[in-house]
């Protein structure tokens, strides 16, 4: 039948059948509910315990990044796994190496700035803007232990300063400064170092991602900075492989893989 | 948690969400999309996630609009509906 | 009709607005004709989801979850936060909670995974939007339709 009356009686029953759902749910921002503080006379709530306990048994202020990179570490590990997975997944479908379509959106043909007054403003700009931004997103993944932040927002912070370099110029000039085989070589490489600090625990006789017994090789006085480096160490990885990939998905996207022109 | 601000950003996000998938142009509808990013980022900013809002300023309204921006300009700019 | 709106709508508001921004999301995935508004639907409907995963977390009064004064903690002291009983409809309130002054951390970090890998598969479905176009020169899914036909037919 028609797609349209189809999705309106789809839409409309789901719709219902949701909203009739929503009537059980505890109050909006209810300090009590079950998600918040646990049931009553029942099991507390986990996120009870990281917030009273994670500071003790980590040093590390920011709650978020605590549980994120130590508590949850295995979810985070298979997280940049799917991005690394995805990066491949477009280089598999896009990538054409050596045919020439036609179809490349045409390029300025002149590759310095100086001289050419309809780029002048836009590259300017973005002269002054990249090394702000990197150094801006460098902070962000050294910095994510005691403020919002982390590896995700720095490394994607990264990725987008050379994103900004390709829309302000040519993609020539963002692929001279981070090549193909630099960026398929750093995401390997930011898998290969949270999975290493996963391994590493089981070569000392612990479980995998036990951060607590690397105090033997980081020389540490306790478990608990051990975590916290460890934690910082696997944000580093993780920055790594998605500043790769997020350029990765944009180069492939912007030349239909063929890496030459660009938009 | 501030009550009004919270009914204004959603009446605009409703607003937005139906303006960007409703216009011909699929190059406004890319940045009426990235306005809706933004505009979700705002709203966990006040409602206390602020790794998930810096997270979705980056990430939602900013690569995720220029990857659709990469693509429409690469196919077809006009849509039939 | 007026109690009904005060009764059911107004504790729970903004889930209303988050079905509706879902059901938005969902009809025009199957609804439209362009592969790329369906992409848009895709990820809007992905975004009311999110949002309605960290709205569980809210807290009244709450600040964010990130510590300050910690230096409190390491002798395990209760931190200046605010008064839980003083808010408005709070159900019979138990001791009050030193955890209550910092917003829920566990949706935050179950949402932070979602976006990035959201935005994973939604190069990958841009990059399939551009390998059709390159192959069928349209986006339009009906004229799709038909050159698929079109091409099982002749074959």
């Amino acid at each position: 039948m028609n797609p349209k009356i189809f999705a309106s009686i789809a839409v409309v029953i789901t719709g219902i059948v949701l909203l009739y759902g929503i009537a059980d749910f505890p109050t909006f921002g209810d300090p009590r509910s079950p998600a918040n503080s646990g049931v009553e006379g029942g099991a507390p709530s986990t996120s009870l315990y990281y917030i009273n306990e994670s500071y003790g048994d980590t040093k590390v202020p920011n709650l978020v990044t605590s549980v994120l990179a130590d508590y949850r570490g295995y979810d985070t590990m298979f997280e940049t796994v799917v991005v690394f997975a995805a990066g491949i997944a477009i280089f598999a479908i896009l990538r054409c190496v050596g045919k020439d379509d036609g179809a490349v959106i045409s390029a300025p043909t002149k590759n310095s700035i100086d001289g050419d007054h309809n780029r002048i403003i836009v590259g300017m700009t973005c002269r002054i803007a990249v090394p702000v931004v990197q150094i801006f997103a460098l902070y962000v993944v050294a910095h994510g232990h005691h403020s919002p932040g982390g590896g995700f927002q720095g490394g994607v912070m990264l990725g987008a300063s050379f994103i900004l370099i390709a829309l302000a110029g040519n993609l020539d000039d963002a692929l001279g400064r981070f090549s193909e085989k630099s960026y398929m070589a750093l995401a390997s490489l930011g898998i290969l170092i949270y999975a290493g600090f996963g391994v590493l625990p089981q070569v000392l006789g612990k479980n995998f991602l036990d951060y607590g017994v690397l105090q033997k090789i980081l020389l540490t006085d306790g478990p608990e900075m051990a975590r916290s480096h460890s934690m910082l160490g696997v944000e580093i990885g993780v920055a790594l492989t998605v500043m790769s990939i997020m350029f990765a998905i944009f180069a492939n996207l912007s030349s239909r893989g063929t890496l030459k022109g660009g938009l | 948690m501030i009550l009004s601000f919270d009914i204004i950003i959603l009446i605009f996000l409703i607003v937005a969400a139906i303006i960007s998938l409703n216009v011909k142009d699929l190059l406004s509808s890319a940045m009426i999309f990235g306005i809706y990013g933004f505009l979700i980022c705002l709203l966990w900013a006040e409602m206390g996630a602020v790794d998930v809002a810096f997270t979705e300023a980056t990430v939602g309204a900013g690569v995720s609009t220029v990857l659709f921006i990469a693509t429409i300009l690469n196919t077809r700019r006009r849509s039939s509906d | 009709m007026v109690e009904f709106f005060l009764n059911t709508v107004k504790p729970h508001f903004n889930f209303w607005v988050y079905v509706i921004l879902m059901m938005i999301g969902l009809w025009s995935l199957i609804a439209k004709n362009n592969l790329i508004k369906k992409m848009m639907g895709l990820a809007i409907f992905q975004s009311a989801i999110i949002l309605f995963y960290v709205s569980i977390g809210v807290k009244d009064g709450a600040t964010i979850p990130v510590l300050e004064h910690y230096g409190d903690y390491a002798e395990k002291a209760v931190p200046a936060g605010p008064d839980v009983s003083a808010t408005e409809s709070s159900p019979a309130p138990a001791a009050s909670n030193p955890a209550d002054a910092f917003a829920n951390p566990v949706p935050h970090v179950l949402m932070l995974t979602a976006i990035v890998v959201g935005v994973a598969t939604l190069g990958v479905a841009l990059a399939l939007c551009e390998m059709i176009f390159k192959e069928f020169d349209t986006l339009e899914e009906d004229e799709l339709l038909r050159k698929i036909k079109a091409l099982h037919d002749d074959a």
